[in-house]
């Protein structure tokens, strides 16, 4: 297949020089001193016997090679030429073309040795004097000598049928197809305007031309595309070559088997797959197959054998690079990752045998043992699997231990012309006076589409189901992730509706629903680049012109899957943006800002706070010690908080009158801190945080630009009144070991300060990694965890703790921002096999530390009854 | 020596860029918007066929908005980048100008503009800017963390 290739190639050149040749060489005779033309003339002779020899075209090497010595003695001045000498050359040209005719008929060069001219041509290189006389011998015999071959008699009209090849072939540069493949380009979008133009009239002629156009203008398309498609068995010749080379060099027996060689790809793609394909050749050559010997122990041939295949399926070009070697090991890929840091243990445990062996794709991993100077450099698979997805295809890997090893590649056949669905989606928001009003208009790559769903009626919204906030939608029994486009793209949606459309997308291995809020057409787009400035933005791969000429977006499918989520695919990016996410999330705070004496910027979360109040200074009553007030029928006990903060210090005079009171709550008891001034509430992102050891704070962080302390409410509460805590019982837990699991420091300060008043040990973690380390460092009683917690929330949590037996029985209180998110949690609680024994808003205190006392009470009744154990997540 | 610049106007600000670099000039051409760019970025137009981002010199600038209907126009520039639109507020006159009243420009401009201003021709009447058109497409110079 290879071979004829090339001769293909070789007879296409040698047909053109030859025809150049006969030009020249006429030319050649009116001015024989000519050393341009010679040179020219020479070289085409040595062009021909170089391939010639190359392709083992022994005769015509023979003959070419006599001419080539006769060539070069004129060059070289060595003799001058005679018309004799010419109408041998000519003669040789005649030769040649009858020769190639032959290959170009059989594939073989015939059974004429032409051993008479190669004769004559030899003695007239040897003789160059005595050559004139030899001449008309030379010339007659090609005429007078007929007998010999028939066809010889006919020069022109050998010559004719030869150059079938010749006239079919036409050597045209790769820029000008990209040229005229981006005017297609530009007439398929043109096409698409008019039929969209005619859809909108009832013109019989119009109509009927633009059909014609349109059916055209396919044709063209799918024309142009052949030219510049290419057999991927350009690629895949040097690969015998660096098949052997490599088996050499590591002392294996390799056999490379190709199958499919003549399938062809646009040569933008054959460009691209260029350095995976021989990477991917040489990690098989490498790690998969083995050395003779180890082959022989299990059984198999020495001989190892390398396949590739090549073929076309639905609209995509399938490439698979297969060995039949030792496969690839899955506990070593699982001990590597961990390793090198890729993923953690309790990762791998949820993964599948073939997620683990993708794992070999992320970004410096490498199999090998030892690294050797062919690959395993760590830098291979990641890249391959890049250059791959940039051209749209797909990598995937299978592996049977002990049988060997197959990586299936999938491509598109062109990128400059695709099939897309458009959708449409959002409302233009900002600026209504630029828009159509009705919403912006996106493609998604056919490639990528699965299916569409449309949900319809007054259901439809409710058939899209919410896992701790994640909408999944039952699609045949199985959950399909969704993703709203508007919330990707912070559009607002067009209209409520109460249709919901889902397109069904496929990105790498996984599927996903991406809600949008119309489904248009399908359309042939032509993939245009984006400017520098929006390369950055992942969720587009490009735009395109539509029918009525204006600018649609093309979506990025890998990018909407990736920044909505839903694929966990790149686990780590994924995972460290969540993480920010969730950082973000519980520093997320409503703030009451507030002056008290020395401190200008005080802050608690408004969460604590119950209420704000006036009093007149008159209404201050002294009663047990204290101040009070009356306040609902009640007596609020008071205290000043610039006299906690500054015991002693009596400077910044009176507090205003009436008096700014913040009241907290805890039960049925409140009390009243009296500051200076109340300030603002700053619904805030705290950036920075600084712990302090000052009395009664918890730190510093900047709120609106500005520095402001965190008031330790707790230091406030107990320098107010020593009894504040003690009513609420006798510290029934005292001495118990608890686990706070909070990101937040601020937050985890402030869960904290509440359960060492309450007399526990308090454990802190930030994240997961932190929870483990706490356990196996410590015998814990109770973990209260944020439901928020990285990575993974407050679920990975639990499964550490389930899954370990001795850690089985610790009881886990979950802590939510909202009272919404604790309802969510116990209306999952039905369906889930491991479940948290309480889960209670965040701040607020009171039911946190009843909570905790309860879950620590009831892990005492748990030891002494171990096989209750169960019950106790029944309880609340 | 002198040099010809096509001028513009953004707010009160008058302009100016190598004539030789515009490469057309159009009133305001419908744009698809581009959700999660750049704030700098209008939209994209087509342009015959070709697909132009257009770049709003206020906000570039870090200037007031423009106010109710008034609707900017196209200067479509070459940049190595290639061509970008940018959104003015209303076209001025190809001007030649004397190289013998150039001037760089003050340093205690504000730093949104300074870093995009290459240069000020002190003409009579007024000053005229000259735009740093590759700097200006370029949405890494200047940010404003």
């Amino acid at each position: 297949m290879q071979d004829q290739e090339v001769i293909r190639e070789f007879l296409v050149e040698s047909y053109e020089n030859l025809s150049r040749l006969d030009q020249e060489i006429v030319e050649l005779e009116k001015h024989p001193k000519d050393t341009v033309l010679l040179g020219s003339i020479f070289r085409t002779f040595h062009t021909i016997k170089g391939t010639c020899g190359f392709l083992a075209f022994n005769t015509l090497e023979r003959v070419t090679h006599q001419a080539e010595t006769l060539l070069s003695q004129l060059r070289d001045g060595e003799r001058e030429l005679r018309p004799a000498l010419v109408s041998l050359i000519l003669e040789t040209v005649d030769a040649t073309r009858k020769v190639l005719a032959s290959v170009e008929a059989t594939g073989e060069e015939g059974s004429e040795q032409f051993g008479d001219l190669t004769a004559r041509l030899r003695a007239a290189a040897q003789a160059k004097d005595q050559f004139e006389a030899a001449a008309p011998v030379a010339v007659e015999p090609p005429h007078g000598n007929g007998s010999a071959e028939a066809s010889e008699k006919k020069p022109e009209e050998d010559a004719a049928k030869s150059s079938a090849v010749a006239d079919s072939n036409i050597r045209v540069g790769v820029g000008l197809l990209d040229k005229l493949m981006d005017l297609v380009g530009e007439l398929v979008l043109t096409r698409n305007q008019i039929l969209q133009y005619n859809n909108d009239r009832e013109d019989a002629a119009l109509n009927a031309t633009s059909q014609r156009l349109n059916l055209i203008t396919s044709e063209l398309q799918e024309g142009v595309m052949k030219t510049r498609m290419q057999p991927i068995g350009m690629v895949w010749n040097k690969l015998p070559r660096v098949v052997r080379d490599m088996a050499v060099a590591l002392g294996k027996q390799i056999r490379l088997e190709m199958d499919g060689a003549e399938t062809e790809l646009d040569r933008t793609i054959i460009e691209a797959i260029k350095d995976p394909l021989v990477h991917l050749v040489r990690n098989s050559c490498d790690h998969g197959i083995e050395t003779p010997e180890a082959r022989v122990r299990a059984g198999k041939p020495a001989e190892g054998r390398l396949t590739l295949r090549a073929f076309h399926e639905g609209g995509q070009v399938n490439i698979e690079i297969g060995d039949d070697g030792k496969g690839i090991d899955v506990a070593r890929v699982k001990q590597k990752a961990v390793d090198k840091g890729l993923v953690r243990q309790d990762q791998l445990d949820r993964l599948s045998d073939r997620e683990i062996l993708n794992l070999v794709f992320l970004p410096g991993f490498s199999t090998a043992e030892t690294i050797t100077n062919v690959s395993g450099r760590g830098v291979g698979m990641d890249v391959v699997k890049s250059h791959i997805e940039k051209i749209g295809g797909v990598v995937d890997l299978f592996s049977r231990p002990g049988e060997g090893a197959t990586v299936k590649i999938k491509i598109p056949l062109t990128l400059a012309i695709i099939p897309g669905l458009v959708i449409t989606s959002g409302n233009q928001r900002s600026k209504p006076r630029f828009g159509a009003g009705t919403g912006e208009r996106f493609v998604i790559p056919q490639v990528s589409l699965v299916e569409l769903i449309r949900l319809e009626n007054q259901v439809a919204n409710s058939q899209i189901e919410r896992i701790h906030g994640t909408p999944v939608y039952r699609r045949r029994g199985s959950l399909l992730p969704i993703a709203y486009l508007n919330d990707i793209l912070d559009l607002v949606p067009s209209r409520e509706s109460t249709v919901v459309n889902i397109v069904v997308l496929q990105a790498e291995d996984r599927q996903f629903g991406l809600v949008v809020d119309g489904i248009n057409d399908t359309q042939e787009i032509v993939v245009k680049p984006l400017g520098k400035q929006l390369k950055g933005i992942d969720v587009y791969a490009g735009a395109t012109i539509m029918g009525d000429g204006r600018v649609a977006l093309i979506l990025d499918v890998l990018g909407v899957g990736q920044r909505s989520g839903v694929l966990s695919e790149s686990r780590e990016q994924a995972r460290s943006s969540t993480e920010q996410k969730s950082q973000a999330g519980s520093e997320q705070q409503r703030l009451l800002l507030f002056r008290a004496g020395s401190f200008e910027r005080l802050a608690v979360p408004l969460s604590l706070v119950a209420r704000l109040e006036e009093f007149p200074q008159s209404a201050i009553e002294h009663a047990g010690g204290g101040q009070v007030v009356q306040y609902r029928q009640r007596i609020l006990p008071l205290v000043s908080l610039r006299a906690v903060l500054e015991p002693g210090g009596s400077a910044g005079g009176e507090l205003a009158d009436p008096v700014q009171v913040i009241v907290f709550n805890d039960g049925d008891r409140s009390l009243g801190v009296m500051v200076d001034q109340i300030l603002d509430v700053a619904e805030e992102t705290v950036t920075i945080r600084q712990k302090t050891n000052r009395a009664g704070m918890l730190g510093s962080g900047v709120v609106g630009k500005q520095v402001a302390d965190f008031l330790d409410l707790n230091y406030v509460i107990r320098a107010a009144s020593a009894d504040w805590f003690q009513a609420n019982g006798s510290q029934p837990s005292a001495g118990k070991r608890i686990l706070v699991a909070e990101s937040s420091a601020f937050s985890r300060g402030l869960i904290r300060s509440g359960l060492d008043m309450e007399g526990y040990h308090v454990l802190e973690a930030a994240n997961l990694e932190e929870v483990i380390r706490g356990l196996e460092q410590h015998a814990v009683d109770v973990v209260v965890t944020a439901l928020d917690l990285p990575p993974d929330g407050s679920a990975a949590v639990l499964d550490a703790i389930r899954r370990r037996p001795e850690w089985r029985g610790i009881p886990v209180l979950a802590l939510a921002d909202s009272p919404e998110q604790v309802a969510e949690q116990v209306n999952h609680r039905a369906g889930q096999q491991v479940e948290f024994q309480d889960c209670q808003v965040k701040f607020d205190r009171g039911a946190m530390l009843e909570s905790v006392a309860r879950l620590a009470s009831a892990l005492d009744l748990a030891e002494t009854h171990s096989d209750e154990l169960v019950g106790a997540g029944d309880r609340s | 020596m002198s040099a010809q610049f096509a001028t513009f106007f953004v707010a009160d600000l008058f302009f100016g860029v190598e004539v030789l670099r515009v490469q057309e000039v159009l009133r305001f051409q419908q744009m698809t918007r581009v959700p999660r760019a750049p704030d700098v970025i209008e939209g994209l137009i087509n342009l015959r066929g070709q697909i132009v981002t257009a770049v709003d010199m206020r906000r570039r600038l870090g200037l007031p908005a423009r106010e109710g209907d008034q609707t900017p126009m196209n200067m479509v520039v070459r940049t190595d980048e290639g061509a970008v639109s940018l959104l003015v507020d209303e076209i001025g006159d190809v001007l030649d100008v004397e190289e013998t009243v150039y001037e760089r420009p003050p340093d205690n401009l504000d730093p949104a503009a300074r870093e995009l201003i290459r240069g000020v021709y002190k003409l009579k009447d007024r000053l005229l800017l000259v735009l740093d058109a590759e700097r200006t497409v370029d949405l890494a110079v200047g940010k404003v963390a």
